[in-house]
C-alpha cells in the first residue's frame, strides 16, 4: 500500500492508520491531506490509530505535523483510540502531543469536532460585541 | 549468558520496521505484557531510526538472555557513522541534531531496563538496550 486513504464525511476528513508506517506513507499523507482540506473546505480532520500498536517520536512528529498544518488551515484535528498500552509508553517516552485533541473512538471523536466547529465562532470572539 | 543471537540489517526504513516486528515476536515469546512488549518495541523503533537516519544504516542484535532465573532480551544496535561528539548532550531530552522531536534517545533510556552507548568520531555507535522479564 503506498496511500492512507481519507475519506470525507460532512465537513470532515476522517483517515484510520493501520499501517506501520514508514516515511514516504507519512509523507503523501500529509500532502494528500492538506490538499483534501483545502478541496472541500473541511473543518475538522479525525485519526483515528486505534489499530497502531506503538506510536513513536517519528508518527508522534507526523500526528504533531498534521494538526499545525490543519490548524493553519482552518481545521481542527482531533485523534482517536489509542491503544492505553501505547498512551503509557508516549508518556514515558515524554512526548505530550501538545496541540492535539484526543477521543477513546470515532463516534466520540466525531462529537468533539462538531462540537469544536460549532462553537469555535463563540469561543474565539471573546471580546465581541455581544459583551 | 544469551541463548540464541541473531543479527538483522538496518538499511531502509523498511527494515525499521521489520526490525520492530522481530522484536514484538521476541517479547512475545518471553510473554511481556502488552504494556512491556509496546515499551520495548517502541525503544527499538526509536534506536533502529537513529541507526538509519544519524548512523547511515547499521545492524541490531538480538539475544535473549539469561541472568539467573531472569530471562531477558538485549539489543544492540551499531553502525559506522559518524559518531556523537557529545554523548551527554545528545541524550538531553530535546536536542536534536536533525530537526526531531530529540526524545528518541533519552526516551528510549526510559523504555528499557539497562542502556549503554559509546561512540567514536568518525567510527561509529553503538547502543545497548536490555529489558528483563
Ligand atoms: N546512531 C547515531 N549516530 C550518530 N548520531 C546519533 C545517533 N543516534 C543519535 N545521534 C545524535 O543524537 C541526537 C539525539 O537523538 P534522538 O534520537 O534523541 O533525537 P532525534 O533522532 O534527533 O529526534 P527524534 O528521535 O525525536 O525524532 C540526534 O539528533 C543525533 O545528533
Ligand atoms: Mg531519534
Amino acid at each position: 500500500m503506498d496511500r492512507i486513504p481519507i475519506l470525507k464525511f460532512g465537513d470532515c476528513l476522517l483517515i484510520t492508520i493501520q499501517v506501520d508506517m514508514h516515511d514516504q506513507l507519512a509523507l503523501t499523507l500529509q500532502e494528500d491531506l492538506t490538499a483534501q482540506i483545502a478541496k472541500h473546505a473541511s473543518r475538522g480532520v479525525l485519526i483515528d490509530i486505534s489499530s497502531l500498536e506503538i506510536v513513536d517520536s517519528f508518527i508522534g512528529r507526523m500526528l504533531a505535523n498534521i494538526a499545525a498544518m490543519s490548524r493553519i488551515l482552518d481545521a481542527q484535528t482531533v485523534l482517536t483510540g489509542m491503544q492505553p498500552a501505547v498512551a503509557i509508553t508516549l508518556v514515558e517516552l515524554g512526548m505530550s502531543l501538545p496541540g492535539i485533541k484526543t477521543a477513546l473512538n470515532v463516534e466520540r471523536g466525531m462529537d468533539l469536532l462538531q462540537e469544536f466547529i460549532y462553537r469555535e465562532p463563540e469561543s474565539e470572539d471573546l471580546h465581541g460585541s455581544e459583551g | 549468558m544469551a541463548l540464541k543471537a541473531e543479527t538483522h540489517p538496518i538499511a531502509t526504513s523498511n527494515d525499521v520496521v521489520r526490525v520492530r516486528q522481530i522484536v514484538r515476536a521476541a517479547t512475545i515469546q518471553l510473554k511481556f505484557s502488552l504494556v512491556e512488549q509496546t515499551k520495548f518495541v517502541t525503544a527499538t523503533s526509536e534506536l533502529a531510526r537513529n541507526t538509519l537516519e544519524h548512523g547511515g544504516g547499521g545492524w541490531m542484535t538480538l539475544e535473549m538472555v539469561k541472568n539467573g532465573l531472569r530471562e531477558g532480551i538485549k539489543l544492540t544496535f551499531r553502525d559506522n557513522g559518524p559518531g556523537i561528539a557529545d554523548i551527554e548532550l545528545a541524550l538531553s531530552e530535546g536536542y536534536t541534531s536533525a530537526g526531531g522531536m530529540g526524545l528518541g534517545l533519552s526516551g528510549s533510556k526510559r523504555l528499557v531496563n539497562e542502556f549503554e552507548i559509546t561512540s567514536e568520531l568518525g567510527q561509529g555507535t553503538t547502543v545497548i538496550v536490555t529489558r528483563w522479564k
